[in-house]
């Protein structure tokens, strides 16, 4: 069940996944979207709500066929410049788009774990992205009104950030919880990341409790959220995200930094390692 | 910062925060809209509650966030909910007053697009997309708008139609204050020092003045005192 982070990758991720990072401005799965980078994971779908940093490394580094998403930005920063070469210019590939609203991606991963064909919402009205994306209009059987049906993510592997396991494997995050819950319950297998593991959960209020029966990894990243943050254990890096703008900008730039902070560290120990010692030397 | 002593930014935050009344519940992104609504809810609408997309509910945060998620956005909330829920049971459960947007471009009738520059498929710019704004626009009882007015910005016509203008109540710009009537948005206040063929230069549609334009009061001692004091988180 407590397994390292490699192996949960290596055992559950295939290339040509569908595959859902989840995490809205906390708790981001950074060190999982490493170790599919060092792991070289090629053509997969990759579905989140606000693909950020680690989905422009994703994308960067050629990992990505597609991109199912409803905001890729740096948020309070600007553009992910990674997304955007591989949407202009097709670098290092081109990426297919399926583009969402928010509240049309939240209506489809809970369908998901509802065990749902499709989310219903009143969305998606006028406007151009309805032809651009997959949707469909629907009757309200009692009423007659309109609706819209968003097919539900089903993905292949849903990947969470959390505070705190068990040893049994039963994980708690708290704070900003997102959408992870239902990645998790709407995926065929499900892998967190934690902080740490403890003897017993403490329930913290509104906590999200995931009992370790519907995880099939839980693997200890600490500081695997940066440069997001973990409520009550470090604080977000804004620096970073204003720092990846730069990095992220030029493409060999980029792949030096990745080469440097990812390809040529093991783990999420090494990582922060690395970026210590050149804090260090700065 | 003006020869008046406050910044484009500051007057269009002044703006937009005055037409929000206390109690009034407020769906904010980060930015403009985040500066508004917290000066508001520290002058004459302490009641006015925020709400931000990632979930927390009556966020009262004591400086201004970088990003929607900042921990102190829930440290401070009176209830942090998930996404699936916010979007569900607080916007389209229609429990908001007044829903804030931007965009890289708006059109005469307050459609927004926040998603291309060029063709979808072959973009010229990729932008980050709608987000919760498609749902924001239809769900929210009134939409503010606050953009920088430029002809890049105000344009004939959009790239692409993010979200619909039909709850555009008012739209705030750096020159002044345009509101819909008759259908369309119409110059209806101008900033202290500007005039209207300024206002009309820096729109890419022939732009209606309303007869009885008014000019907005500067922002007073005290409503800059309050915004200065909020800052923004330092990015560093």
């Amino acid at each position: 069940m407590i397994a390292p982070l490699r192996d949960a990758i290596q055992r559950f991720v295939r290339d040509g996944d569908t595959v859902a990072l989840e995490g809205f401005t906390h708790l981001i799965p950074h060190a999982a979207g490493h170790e599919l980078i060092r792991q070289e994971r090629r053509d997969l779908t990759l579905v989140r709500m606000t693909p950020d940093l680690v989905y422009d490394q994703l994308i960067g580094m050629g990992c990505a066929r597609k991109l199912v998403f409803s905001w890729g930005g740096n948020p309070g920063v600007g553009s992910l410049h990674r997304l955007r070469d591989a949407v202009e210019h097709g670098w290092p590939r081109p990426l297919e788009l399926e583009e969402h609203s928010h509240a049309g991606m939240a209506a489809a991963y809970a369908a998901g774990a509802a065990n749902l064909p499709f989310g219903v919402l009143r969305g998606y009205r006028g406007g151009d992205l309805p032809a651009r994306t997959r949707v469909a209009r629907v009757t309200c059987p009692f009423t007659g009104e309109e609706l819209a049906a968003v097919g539900a993510h089903r993905p292949d592997v849903g990947i969470v950030h959390a505070q705190q396991a068990d040893r049994r494997g039963n994980v708690q995050l708290w704070g900003i919880a997102g959408v992870q819950k239902e990645t998790v319950l709407a995926a065929k297998h499900a892998i967190a990341t934690v902080e740490e593991v403890v003897d017993e959960l403490t329930l913290v209020p509104g906590g999200v409790v995931l009992p370790h029966w519907v995880l099939d990894a839980v693997a200890v990243a600490r500081g695997g959220a940066h440069p997001s943050y973990a409520h009550g254990y470090y604080d977000r890096d804004n620096a970073f995200y204003v720092v990846w703008d730069e990095i992220s900008r030029d493409r060999e730039r980029f792949q030096e930094w990745m080469r440097r902070h990812v390809l040529e560290t093991q783990d999420v120990t090494q990582y922060h390692e690395r970026l210590a010692a050149e804090t260090a030397a700065a | 910062m003006s020869a008046n002593g406050y910044s484009a930014d500051e007057i269009m935050a002044v703006e937009a925060a005055r037409r929000l009344e206390d109690g009034t519940v407020c769906f904010v992104g980060i930015g403009l809209p985040s500066l508004a609504a917290n000066l508001a809810r520290r002058t004459h609408a302490p009641g006015c509650v925020l709400i931000y997309e990632s979930g927390t509910i009556g966020a009262k945060p004591e400086r201004l966030p970088l990003s929607i998620g900042d921990g102190e956005l829930a440290e401070t909330a009176d209830a942090v909910v998930s996404v699936p829920e916010m979007f569900a049971y607080w916007l389209q459960g229609e429990r908001i007053d007044v829903g804030f947007l931007s965009a890289a471009q708006i059109d005469r009738h307050g459609n927004l697009n926040s998603t291309v520059i060029g063709e979808y498929t072959s973009p010229k710019v990729r932008l980050p997309g709608g987000g919760g704004a498609p749902e924001i626009a239809t769900g929210a009882r009134d939409v503010f708008v606050l953009l920088r007015q430029t002809p890049r910005a105000f344009v004939e016509r959009l790239d692409f139609t993010t979200s619909l203008g039909d709850r555009v109540r008012v739209v705030v710009t750096d020159l002044g204050i345009l509101e819909p009537r008759d259908g369309e948005l119409t110059l209806v206040a101008t900033h202290p020092g500007v005039n209207t063929v300024e206002v009309r230069a820096a729109t890419g549609w022939d732009l209606r003045v309303a007869a009885d334009l008014a000019t907005t009061t500067p922002p007073t001692e005290q409503e800059l005192a309050v915004l200065r004091g909020l800052g923004t988180k330092s990015a560093a």
